[in-house]
């Protein structure tokens, strides 16, 4: 790790100031991905601005027809919210099922969605949901948001604040989980609800996150796993690697929407 | 008997402070003014080195030395070694390039070590390590083991033409050619045995240090044989004569055979602390533990398997090419030879093995022993072969290995080994009977039901511990001996401190090896001390590896312990003034027969010691015995293993359902330790057979650098392990232990493919069976089936 300066705000706008003028600070929320990387010296930002005292970043909310969840919620808290059980059962299920005890208890819905990784299971989650991304100067859809590896509509000052859900009628995801890493080799998420059916892809493809729009077309005919005979994602546009090549994985993108409409209906 | 004595499942003495964080591992040791190396290592596989800039690093801040290799060699000190060596069939002695600890001319793989920077903190040695400037002409990297070769390809090292270190053979080749021109049925199988990065969970390090008033040094590591490692910097690497070196292995967190070697890193921080006046201490981080730590196995096999009309195996004919890395490791050349050749003939009665085996150089890490140490290469060969020609000739599996069991002992096979005890088709039925293989086919239709493929799959291994007598092992090419030291020094009070040169590094030998000094004396554990790991206490011994330290390690005490109740037996003779043949010693009391006289072993102690009632020039005062240890034969553990696997055929993920164990390790002291160490043994051999797998792309850069990409086991990879022992005495030493730390992973990955194979209907699946591997075969397998 190199030398760095560490800032602790706690609000937004002092957090933004310390973002602003090109000052390539980076922000910490959580520090899941950060830390280890800058422990590599695989990153070395001037400043670190950790956001953990931020209070306004925090809790979980139903508000009418959608559930808000702020941006530096921790994924165990996401798996233990009595609120998000209650609407959208089936993202308990996905904050559970992310990296290992250390790192739910650290790392933050923020945090994984500013960074994007191409195989991180809250991206198909907020695609799925078409859920909004709230920052401290506008609020982004879903999908304009994820724009690629590590690449997001995010602007270098920005801050994402909240995502707010609408509550959807179903909701499931199922992944496959790469055995070293226990990231998402292949992560379907299946949502019904009102914008339609919509199906989002993490882990498997070339450029992170997708959606799977021909599956949405069938789902929406027939919301059932038997729907999704036969349709399968272009493997051309897959991933490989030593674990999984593009076949293999384009394989799984149907066997795990079929489970992840299976996990919806239950 | 106490309720610490052999057999009792005692928990394990040293835990306690392991869990609560007050272990003492090098990296927890701080000598006064240590100063920190870090390593410039290479980014290429193969490179000549043309020049090295370190003006930057030199005066960058808090730094007080960058060395080179061109630095060791002036200092003479020498290159790090290979102890063990093998002839090719042609009589030539193999085909090694130097060693160099730090790369002089040339880098062979990526992580070799290029120089070394020492500076007060280890963020300024890491910070100056970037200024350090190689420059490199890049050479094309050998790294396909299959082609490395071959006519045209880069070459390694100048003395060794083709990267071909020796073309080494054992057996009988006729006699298998014309066994193989008479068979009925002969199966055939190319067999990978997949590359491994051991991963200890504590990764190597090493303090150096250098006391200028004395003239010596002190080298704290993470090693498995501190002597050795003492003897060979001081013999062959040059640091300093033995009695100038200490070397101390306190704590160490795992071992699996990658801390057995001498290392670079440690031959620099010891050479380095008298340069600089400092103690230097050095640290692995993980990456530096996947590029640099010796890996494992990494074996490509052609093996046929002949069989005559009635199922009698006639023999058996092996081809392997075994990678040993850029550099010959300390015992690299053994494991592929004398570790794994002789291990051939399995449990069974094989009239004639033939095994060549090409030792060839690439630009990756160097490979050696790794839990098993060509133990596991032979039995997955054997195992494989067997299962695949049982399921060829329409037989069943077990049935067919029980038809060719050794079945009377002695029993000489043709590669080499004398097999002393065992009983296998006892081993085979208890497993049986465990494994509920005779209702295995309602489990799998059950399993089939739910759209499952379910499989079963054996594998009956035999392996060798306690190499020995050191007189054999010396005539196939070892440097070393394999004997072990003990030393029981009684205290006046009766207390006893062992000394043994065994070295724990999870084995618990804190505990076993106090449980046979309470059995023996009759007294508690907690009066008793098990020291190792300092080359200035014990005097000398050959460390732990290879499932040595129950049968040799323990023998030594247990001889040294002969010795300590003859000579109190002669003691309390005289404090009780009765003839010595007429004195028993039972439970911890010395008794004479015939008379209410009786003394505790701590009273005749406390006599050995204050000598007032012996003639002093008839028995020495004191107690206290020592003994150097050469079994007779090496120890042969064997055992049959079941797995019974559910493959999800649309996914390819593997479900062990059940794992049965049944081995036969001899005499067992802790059978709670022994089941922990059929546990890891299973749990290592499942990562083997299901997840680990080291990979280099092309060029040779490592894939797999970190747990991201290699795939460790973790618990829930693996079933409840249902483990039973039988128990066959070893004759070859006066315990009759036989060692069981390697058996898992000697016994897991054969019965895990086989049963996966099983599962899928046929052969063709390498190691790691990762869900991908599966899949494809599930597929075919499925496709196959519809054809059908």
């Amino acid at each position: 790790m190199y030398a760095f300066d560490y800032q602790r705000p706690s609000t937004v706008n002092e957090a933004a100031a310390l973002l602003a003028n090109g000052s390539g600070a980076k922000l910490l929320a959580g520090g899941q991905t950060l830390i280890p990387t800058m422990k590599q010296r695989l990153a070395s930002p001037p400043l670190v601005v950790d956001l953990r005292d931020v209070a306004e970043l925090r809790g979980i909310d139903r508000t009418n027809d959608r559930l808000v969840i702020g941006a530096m919620t921790t994924h165990a808290q996401v798996a233990e919210s009595a609120v998000v059980a209650s609407t959208i059962p089936g993202l308990c299920n996905v904050a559970e099922g992310i990296g290992d005890p250390h790192v739910r208890h650290r790392g933050t819905i923020g945090g994984s969605l500013a960074n994007n990784d191409p195989a991180a299971d809250y991206p198909a989650a907020v695609l799925a949901l078409a859920a909004t991304i709230y920052t401290n100067k506008r609020e982004i859809a879903a999908d304009d948001f994820f724009q690629g590896l590590f690449t997001t509509a995010l602007e270098e000052d920005e801050i994402i604040t909240r995502v707010s859900f609408p509550i959807p009628e179903r909701f499931g995801y199922a992944k496959f989980p790469n055995p070293a890493s226990r990231y998402a080799m292949v992560g379907v998420a299946v949502a019904k609800g009102p914008q339609g059916v919509r199906v989002a892809v993490t882990g498997a493809g070339q450029n992170g996150v997708f959606r799977a729009t021909d599956m949405e077309a069938a789902l929406t005919n027939a919301f059932t796993p038997d729907a999704l005979k036969g349709i399968s994602v272009d493997p051309s546009l897959m991933n490989s690697d030593i674990h999984g090549d593009a076949n293999y994985r384009a394989h799984l993108v149907t066997v795990m929407a079929r489970r992840a409409v299976q996990a919806a209906a239950a | 008997m106490t309720s610490t004595g052999i057999g009792v499942p005692v928990r394990r003495r040293e835990d306690f402070r392991f869990i609560t964080g007050s272990g003492q591992y090098v990296d927890d040791i701080s000598r006064p003014g240590q100063v920190y190396a870090y390593f410039v290592r290479s980014p290429h596989a193969h490179a000549i080195i043309k020049n090295i800039d370190t003006s930057a690093a030199l005066n960058a801040p808090g730094v007080l030395a960058v060395f080179t290799g061109k630095d060791l060699a002036a200092d003479k000190i020498g290159g790090l070694i290979c102890g063990w060596m093998i002839h090719s069939k042609d009589g030539t002695p193999m085909r090694v390039g130097p060693h160099p600890a730090l790369a002089l001319e040339k880098v062979r793989y990526v992580g070799d070590h290029v120089a070394v920077v020492i500076a007060e903190t280890l963020n300024q040695a890491k910070d100056a390590a970037e200024l350090v400037e190689v420059d490199y002409e890049v050479l094309p990297a050998v790294v396909d083991l299959a082609r490395a070769q071959d006519p045209g390809q880069p070459q390694i090292h100048a003395e060794a033409p083709n990267n071909t270190v020796f073309e080494w053979h054992l057996g009988d080749k006729d006699a298998v050619d014309a066994a193989f021109a008479k068979a009925a049925h002969v199966t055939k199988l190319e067999l990978v045995n997949n590359r491994l990065i051991p991963n200890a969970m504590e990764p190597r390090a090493a303090i150096g240090e250098y006391d200028r008033g004395q003239d010596s040094y002190t080298l704290y590591t993470t090693s498995q044989n501190p002597h050795v490692a003492r003897l060979v910097l001081s013999a062959f690497i040059g640091i300093a004569p033995e009695h100038k070196l200490r070397v101390i292995a306190p704590d160490v967190g795992g071992g699996f055979g990658s801390k057995i070697f001498i290392y670079a890193e440690e031959t620099v921080c010891v050479w380095a602390a008298r340069k600089v006046g400092r103690p230097v201490k050095w640290t692995a981080e993980r990456t530096e533990a996947f590029l640099a730590d010796a890996h494992g196995r990494d074996h490509l096999t052609t093996a046929e398997l002949a069989v005559d009309s009635s199922g009698k195996i006639l023999a058996l004919r092996v081809k392997t090419k075994a990678n040993l890395g850029a550099y010959l490791s300390t015992f690299a050349s053994s494991v592929p030879t004398y570790l794994y050749a002789p291990l051939l003939s399995g449990q069974y009665d094989i009239p004639a093995i033939y095994c060549e085996v090409d030792g060839v150089y690439t630009n990756t890490a160097p490979v050696d022993a790794y839990r098993g140490a060509g133990r596991p290469e032979a039995t997955f060969v054997v195992e494989r072969l067997v299962e695949v020609a049982a399921r060829e000739l329409g037989r069943d599996p077990a049935e067919f290995r029980m038809q060719n069991f050794v079945k009377s002992f002695p029993h000489q096979t043709p590669v080499i080994m004398t097999y002393d005890a065992g009983d296998y088709a006892a081993c085979m039925k208890k497993a049986l009977e465990l494994a509920d293989y005779a209702n295995f086919p309602q489990r799998k239709a059950e399993s089939e039901r739910k759209g499952l493929l379910r499989g079963i799959g054996f594998s009956a291994y035999i392996e060798a511990c306690g190499i020995a007598p050191s007189r054999a092992i010396g005539a196939l090419g070892a440097g070393v001996g394999l004997w072990e030291s003990a030393e029981v020094r009684v205290n006046p009070i009766g207390t006893v401190e062992v000394l043994t040169g065994s070295h724990s590094h999870g084995q618990g030998h804190e505990t076993t090896f106090a449980q046979l000094v309470s059995h023996r004396l009759g007294i508690p554990i907690d009066q008793i001390s098990i020291i190792h790991g300092d080359t200035e206490k014990v005097q000398m011994g050959m460390g732990t590896y290879g499932s040595r330290s129950g049968a040799v390690g323990m023998s030594a005490i247990s001889k040294a312990l002969d010795k300590v109740v003859a000579k109190a037996t002669k003691i309390a003779a005289r404090c009780m003034e009765v003839p010595e043949d007429t004195v028993d010693f039972n439970d911890g009391v010395f008794s004479a027969r015939g008379t209410n006289k009786s003394m505790t072993f701590g009273e005749v102690a406390l006599q050995a010691y204050v000598a007032h009632k012996f003639d002093s020039s008839e028995i020495e005062p004191g107690l206290k015995e020592s003994c150097f240890y050469d079994p007779t034969n090496f120890t042969f553990p064997s055992g049959v293993h079941i797995a019974e696997v559910e493959i999800d055929p649309e996914t390819g993920v593997t479900r062990i359902d059940r794992w049965t164990a049944v081995d036969d390790f001899g005499v067992i002291i802790n059978p709670m330790i022994v089941e922990g160490q059929v546990h890891g043994g299973i749990a290592q051999g499942v990562g083997q057979a299901l997840l680990e797998r080291a990979v280099y792309d092309s060029s040779g850069q490592l894939l797999t650098a970190s747990f991201m990409d290699y795939c460790m086991p973790r618990a829930d990879d693996l079933p409840s392990f249902n483990v039973a022992m039988t128990n066959t005495p070893c004759p070859s030493n006066p315990l009759g232990i036989k060692g069981c730390g390697e058996a898992g992973a000697i016994a897991a990955p054969a019965a895990l493919i086989n049963a996966i194979t099983n599962a899928l209907g046929h052969e063709n699946i390498s190691m790691p069976a990762t869900p991908q591997a599966v899949w494809r075969a599930a597929q075919a397998s499925v496709r196959k089936m519809a054809a059908e």
